[in-house]
């Protein structure tokens, strides 16, 4: 904020909303479409209904600045099925994302292959006619790293969940809706 | 009770209360229609959906209940698309209710389908895709429920043809009501705040002590929220003058002494500079749009702002507050008032001195008041001494509408505001044609009252066919078209930012003739060309109560609406009329 206190310009960072919503038709639009009539583009972006099935959990990555997330938010706590909405901030939560990749190998690479399977605890779901598909599951900075190292190998196909968190059990940063 | 779905739409209607609604029939909505034949809603029969729409916005503006509009689907529903935009820019209750094709054909482009919950996510506050009979009740009552409550908006109710119905088995439902309960439960993500936090109205009542240049800024959000009589307490309690923005004139009386006028692009030029030389903005359901602060970087640069709005997203959107409280405007200004009044009364305090501001204030309205140049002999009417004579020829509760463009800068002008609800624009949108429709429902909602549309002829030509309906349907209102052959403030924009190179502004004064066109429409209908003619004409027009009546005022094109801050300028580098520039501080 400037002297005179109009919004300025900030720098463009990575936020994850976890938004709780009701488990209705047509929602998810209507929480997508507060992003897009923005320009602003959905990096990740998870979906599914949470222990109570009446709600689902949806759970966002987005780069943008502070000052229109903060817009965001409170635009998306005035959607009629959007129940509470939480900004995770890294530090305080447990993220997960869930990588799974098929690899071409041939006999000379094969075992490095499954070397770094075991290394990595990652799991062997499929493995035939020189094809491994692999399941591989950590904090999104760590499923990058993986993904990097199995490049060389040949990536044939790859497909990641996008990320899912819930706040670190000591504490819980909340916006818009208790705020408010 | 065994209902079908189409009859339990209707009683859902009646059972909240709805005596008018406006609309027009087709296939999908069909079924819907039949019952409302035994029906004690009285229904209006527009001739193009988008009338409809604005005729609901007019009677809620007026009447403070939620407009009620159904047409059928695809084109029907599209039509309706431009009142659905500007209800909830203007944040005003409506209830639409659309038809659908049945939910078996729905994703088929059957004929007459729209997505229209797709189409108008962004322009409602809420919309529901109905799928069975069952739901009716409870969706109808959700809807006016979000409708009215927190920041009013329009919501949409999208209703397939199965379920209504009758020869259709999906649309047999046993009827009940829901109960406040049901429908909060079924709502667990809305709940809108409306008690103001009292540690911020303290804050608040702290800082308009200490002010010596406070303005009360006004928005549309004071009517919304029935707040006018709290908010002559507070102005008259802390002596602090106001400006009623578009969407506000009316909330506080312009014959007031601390009433400052309107402020903003064509505002007067003591509300624009008390906003931008202020030192504290109490601003009161506005939202700071970019009609009123101008380049919003140098918009009051010295000012702290108190901000009251019961839309969260609306603090901080635009300006960032010293002071911001979220709540209903007339339950925080009550707040407001009684903590100043123990502030005064039992702390012993008191208001900074603000006698150097005041003088500047008049100062200033004694210098640049709204004016313009008289006629010359031979000249076209001027349109400011239309609406002086109009103003002057009417009851002071008539309610005035208007269109979008010069016509309505005047009229907001010019006019003498002396009661909330007596004017109807359309602010957020800017939707020209808005002007007669909105009349219409208007006078619907208040038969008591008179009711006069200020339009121009560019937005006349958009919707002047709902006159028909007007005639048909009894509803007499009045039509001053301030007629100048242009669309008169792209021309005015062409004049002064485009080098008078004039492209597509020019209407013709005559083509169409304007009062045969009225009276083909059922209307009485006169022409005015020269000004001795202008106050016999109004009063004849103020005896007809039989019939919706229209004046062709021929205006003069040249005349430009000031002051003005040409978009994007800073609010300091005001222009007033040429006549008014010599000496300008």
């Amino acid at each position: 904020m400037s002297a005179n206190g109009e919004i300025d310009e900030q720098p463009i960072a990575h936020h994850t909303l976890s938004v709780l919503v009701e488990n209705k038709a047509g929602v998810l639009a209507r929480v997508v479409n507060l992003f897009s009539r923005r320009g602003y583009n959905i990096s990740s972006l998870a979906v599914a209904p949470t222990d109570d099935d009446r709600f689902s959990r949806i759970t966002i990555v987005v780069d943008v600045a502070s000052s229109p997330l903060e817009q965001i938010v409170k635009q998306l706590d005035k959607l009629i099925n959007v129940v509470r909405i939480t900004e995770h901030d890294p530090r305080d939560s447990v993220e997960r994302e869930l990588l799974l990749v098929t690899v071409s190998v041939d006999p000379s690479t094969r075992t490095e292959m499954l070397d770094l399977a075991h290394e990595v605890e990652g799991r062997i779901l499929e493995d035939a006619d020189g094809r491994i598909t692999l399941s591989y599951e950590n904090d999104p900075s760590k499923v990058d790293v993986v993904e990097e190292r199995l490049r060389p190998f040949g990536i044939i196909e790859l497909q990641r969940t996008g990320r899912v968190a819930l706040p670190k059990l000591e504490r819980e940063a909340s916006l818009a809706s208790d705020e408010a | 009770m065994e209902l079908n779905g189409g009859q339990a739409l209707i009683k859902s209607l009646e059972m909240e209360g709805v005596e008018v609604m406006f609309g027009l029939p087709g296939g999908a909505i069909l079924p819907v229609y039949d019952p409302i034949i035994d029906s004690p809603i009285r229904h209006v029969l527009v001739r193009h959906e988008q009338g409809a729409g604005h005729m609901a916005e007019g009677y809620a503006h007026v009447t403070g209940r939620p407009g009620v509009a159904m047409v059928t689907s695809g084109p029907g529903a599209t039509n309706i698309v431009t009142p659905l935009a500007d209800a909830y820019m203007d944040s005003v209750p409506l209830v639409v209710i659309t038809g659908q094709v049945g939910t078996a054909s729905i994703g088929t482009d059957a004929f007459q389908e729209a997505d229209i919950t797709g189409i108008t996510q962004s322009v409602t506050k809420h919309n529901f895709l109905v799928t069975e009979a069952a739901d009716l009740p409870r969706v109808v009552r959700e809807a006016f429920h979000i409708a009215t409550t927190g920041r009013p908006g329009p919501v949409l109710i999208d209703v397939p043809k199965d379920i209504v119905d009758p020869t259709n088995p999906r649309s047999a439902m046993k009827w009940y009501w829901p109960s406040d309960a049901d429908v909060a439960a079924g709502l667990p993500g809305y709940n809108p705040v409306t008690i103001g936090d009292p540690a911020q109205i303290r804050k608040a009542a702290e800082l308009i002590l200490e002010a010596r240049k406070p303005v009360l800024y006004v928005g549309g959000g004071v009517l919304k929220a029935r707040a006018a009589d709290a908010l002559r307490e507070l102005a008259e309690l802390t002596d602090i003058h106001v400006v009623t923005t578009l969407m506000a004139r009316g909330a506080f009386p312009d014959d007031h002494r601390l009433c400052l006028g309107m402020p903003g692009m064509h505002g007067n030029y003591t509300a624009i500079m008390s906003m931008q030389e202020s030192d504290l903005l109490i601003a009161l359901g506005s939202r700071f749009d970019d009609r009123v602060t101008g380049k919003v970087p140098a918009f009051a640069p010295d000012a702290k702002i108190i901000h009251v709005d019961i839309d969260p997203a609306e603090l901080g959107k635009v300006r960032r507050p010293d002071v911001g409280i979220v709540g209903d405007c007339r339950l925080v200004i009550e707040e407001l008032v009684s903590a100043l009044r123990s502030l005064l009364d039992g702390g012993g305090r008191s208001f900074a001195d603000r006698s150097a501001w005041k003088s500047r204030l008049s100062g200033w309205q004694e210098k640049y008041p709204l004016a313009y140049e008289p006629p010359v002999d031979g000249d076209l009417l001027k349109p400011q001494m239309v609406l002086e004579h109009l103003r002057d020829s009417v009851p002071e509760d008539t309610i005035l509408c208007s269109g979008v463009g010069q016509h309505q800068m005047w009229a907001s002008q010019y006019w003498r505001f002396r009661h909330p609800y007596t004017w109807v624009n359309s602010g957020g949108l800017g939707t020209m044609g808005f002007a007669v429709p909105a009349a219409i429902g208007a006078k619907v909602g208040r038969p008591d009252r008179m009711v006069w549309a200020v339009d121009g002829d560019g937005c006349f030509q958009m919707t002047a066919q709902e006159l028909v309906t007007a005639s048909a349907e009894r509803v007499p209102i009045k039509v001053a078209i301030l007629n100048n052959a242009y669309l008169g403030m792209v021309r005015q924009w062409q004049e002064m930012f485009y080098e008078e190179r004039y492209s597509e502004v020019y209407l013709s004064p005559d083509l169409p003739d304007y009062v045969k066109w009225a009276e083909a429409m059922g209307c009485v209908a006169f022409r005015v060309e020269s000004p001795e003619e202008i106050q016999p004409t109004i009063d004849k027009a103020n005896e007809i109560d039989d019939r919706p009546v229209v004046v062709d005022f021929r205006t003069d094109a040249a005349e430009k609406v000031f002051p003005m801050v040409a978009a994007g300028r800073s609010n300091s580098e005001v222009q007033v009329p040429p006549f008014q520039r010599d000496g300008q501080s």
